[in-house]
């Protein structure tokens, strides 16, 4: 490759750096205009298109996201202008059409001014994660448009098929379209419960990431890191809100053990077993910062875990842990947030606090629940608290029954050796 | 991916206009929206610090300032999806200083800090 084309190349990967940073805020601005996501990106679109032809020739502008922005932005005028035109003509014929009213020249110049496009990327991820969407359609079109991830990228690390990808972002599009979800912010009354769709998305991305049920594929990492993005950037967006602050907090804090979570061979390490100096510690610093925000500004089912996870992050070793005030922690959580694998949680955490006796008695409350019939944190649980106790030969068949349940080949070998040594002194972590 | 960038002057003939410095603060205040900036900072004049050596099996403290021009000014910590963000956000911070700070001179090092990607298992 000669020196032109690597000119040409590092300008390709230009565009697409400029890309990735500025997508989400100009299909924003470009849906508000438009009031159609869909429409608003295939406009977007277009201008990376023209960005892609142009740039490598010409150079990269002065202001590579202003440009994309007011080329989108002038393709959407047209657009309107045609649309308008062509409403006038159906209206000469008599025929009824639902208009708008024309925008006029001075709305569309402030369409895409910078003080309302944060209020426009509000309104692109309450949009994306509405609830009349799917949970799975949801995760696409918020990774599509608010990641400016390619579908090929949302499949890999979703480990689906391309297509299936491509249908649920076109499906989620259409729903929005036919049900007439308006371009806007929540009305104040239901805030809370969009906001909570919201931080769903986030924490589900995340947490596909973070717990790899299965598969071991590189970009279940970014997958996290894109998650703590979208988090941060609602941070931005709400300033006031407790619960993204406290999101936040909890994934910064979650994100900080990744560097101590797998061993050299891949294989899990769970929290007590981790070597903590591996901890990214600015992570663990900007989540106990978040905390603060949050708990400052209230409490709910985000601050709480959070919450749990700083009193983890704030051990130095594990025999530090201050397992009453999780135990407390966790109450409360139950509490506000009732839930049997939070009540699984907090049994772990009394086990440690007051010891196993009390931690396997609420183990022995939850049996029967039917969310947890194929759980396998269940019987592994069970299985630590009476070993603890003495129980050898019922901590081997709750083991054993672990690993039968597990689809994780490596957590399948843990809970194996367990069953193997069920007094090895491991001690119980969290259900991860 | 993670990258360390660090912003050092070659050269420096006037104090930094006040302008520049709220216009970095908007940048910084951008970038940290955009979920991309997660950490940086001013760097005192070496004059404050000191250099340490090991060499010869003898390790050594030397006060500053450093002899060379060239004094590191700031540090910066972004979290991007490609080098080509992370030197999308320095060069923006670059064109700060070239258009507002007139007969400045600098030069910036962007290193991606290793992460776990790096020590994942081979698949």
């Amino acid at each position: 490759m000669g020196v032109a084309g690597r000119k040409r190349q590092a300008s390709r990967e230009a565009v697409e750096a400029v890309w990735r940073i500025e997508s989400a805020r100009i299909v924003a601005g470009l849906a508000r205009l438009v009031q159609d996501i869909g429409l608003a990106e295939e406009l977007a679109q277009d201008a990376l298109v023209v960005a892609l032809e142009q740039w490598p020739r010409e150079g990269v502008p002065a202001n590579p996201g202003g440009w994309l922005m007011s080329t989108a932005k002038h393709r959407a005028v047209d657009l309107l202008r045609r649309r308008t035109t062509y409403q006038r003509k159906l209206q000469e014929l008599g025929r009824e059409v639902e208009s708008r009213p024309d925008p006029t020249e001075a709305e569309l110049a402030a369409a895409l001014d910078s003080e309302r496009i944060d209020d426009d990327l509000l309104r692109l991820i309450f949009t994306a994660c509405h609830p009349v969407l799917p949970t799975e359609g949801r995760v696409a079109l918020t990774l599509r448009l608010l990641g400016g991830l390619r579908t090929d990228e949302i499949a890999r690390a979703f480990l689906v098929s391309e297509p299936t990808v491509g249908q649920r972002i076109t499906r989620a599009k259409r729903t929005l379209a036919a049900k007439r979800v308006p371009f806007e912010l929540p009305p104040r009354a239901e805030l809370a419960d969009r906001l909570g769709s919201v931080l769903e998305v986030v924490y589900l991305v995340f947490n596909e990431g973070y717990s790899a049920t299965a598969g071991n594929d590189w970009t279940r990492p970014a997958l996290c890191a894109e998650a703590l993005r979208l988090g941060r950037i609602l941070a931005g967006l709400m300033p006031e809100q407790a619960e993204v602050h406290g999101l936040v907090a909890l994934l910064e804090l979650q994100a900080s053990r990744i560097p101590a979570r797998t061993g050299p061979d891949g294989e899990p390490v769970l929290l007590p077993d981790q070597d903590r100096r591996r901890w990214d510690r600015l992570l663990v610093r900007r989540g106990l910062a978040a905390l603060d925000r949050a708990e400052s500004l209230g409490i709910g089912p985000y601050t709480l875990q959070a919450a749990i996870a700083a009193c983890h992050a704030r051990a130095r070793t594990a025999a530090e842990t201050d397992w009453v005030r999780i135990a407390a922690l966790y109450r409360v959580l139950v509490h506000v947030s009732p839930s049997p694998i939070i009540e699984l949680n907090r049994a772990v955490a009394v086990g440690n606090a007051t010891g196993p006796a009390d931690g396997l008695a609420i183990v022995d409350t939850l049996l029967a629940e039917p969310v947890l019939a194929a759980y396998p944190q269940l019987p592994a649980v069970r299985g630590d608290l009476l070993a603890r106790l003495g129980r050898q030969e019922e901590a081997r068949r709750e083991f054993t029954r672990a690993a039968e349940l597990t689809r994780n080949a490596q957590e399948r070998a843990l809970f194996l050796h367990r069953a193997a040594a069920p007094d090895a002194d491991a001690a119980p972590g969290p259900v991860e | 991916m993670r990258y360390l960038t660090l912003l050092r002057a070659t050269r420096t003939i006037a104090p930094p206009p006040p302008e520049l410095m709220e216009a970095i603060m908007q940048l910084g205040e951008e970038a940290t929206a955009a979920g991309a900036l997660l950490d940086q900072g001013g760097l005192a004049p070496s004059a404050e610090g000191a250099r340490m050596q090991v060499a010869a099996g003898k390790l050594s403290v030397t006060d500053g300032p450093f002899a060379e021009a060239k004094e590191m000014i700031s540090y910066a910590v972004y979290e991007v999806r490609s080098k080509e963000e992370a030197v999308e956000w320095v060069s923006r911070f670059l064109k700060l200083h070239r258009d507002m700070w007139p007969g400045w001179e600098g030069e910036s090092e962007v290193l991606r800090v290793f992460g776990p990607e790096d020590f994942a298992p081979p698949a």
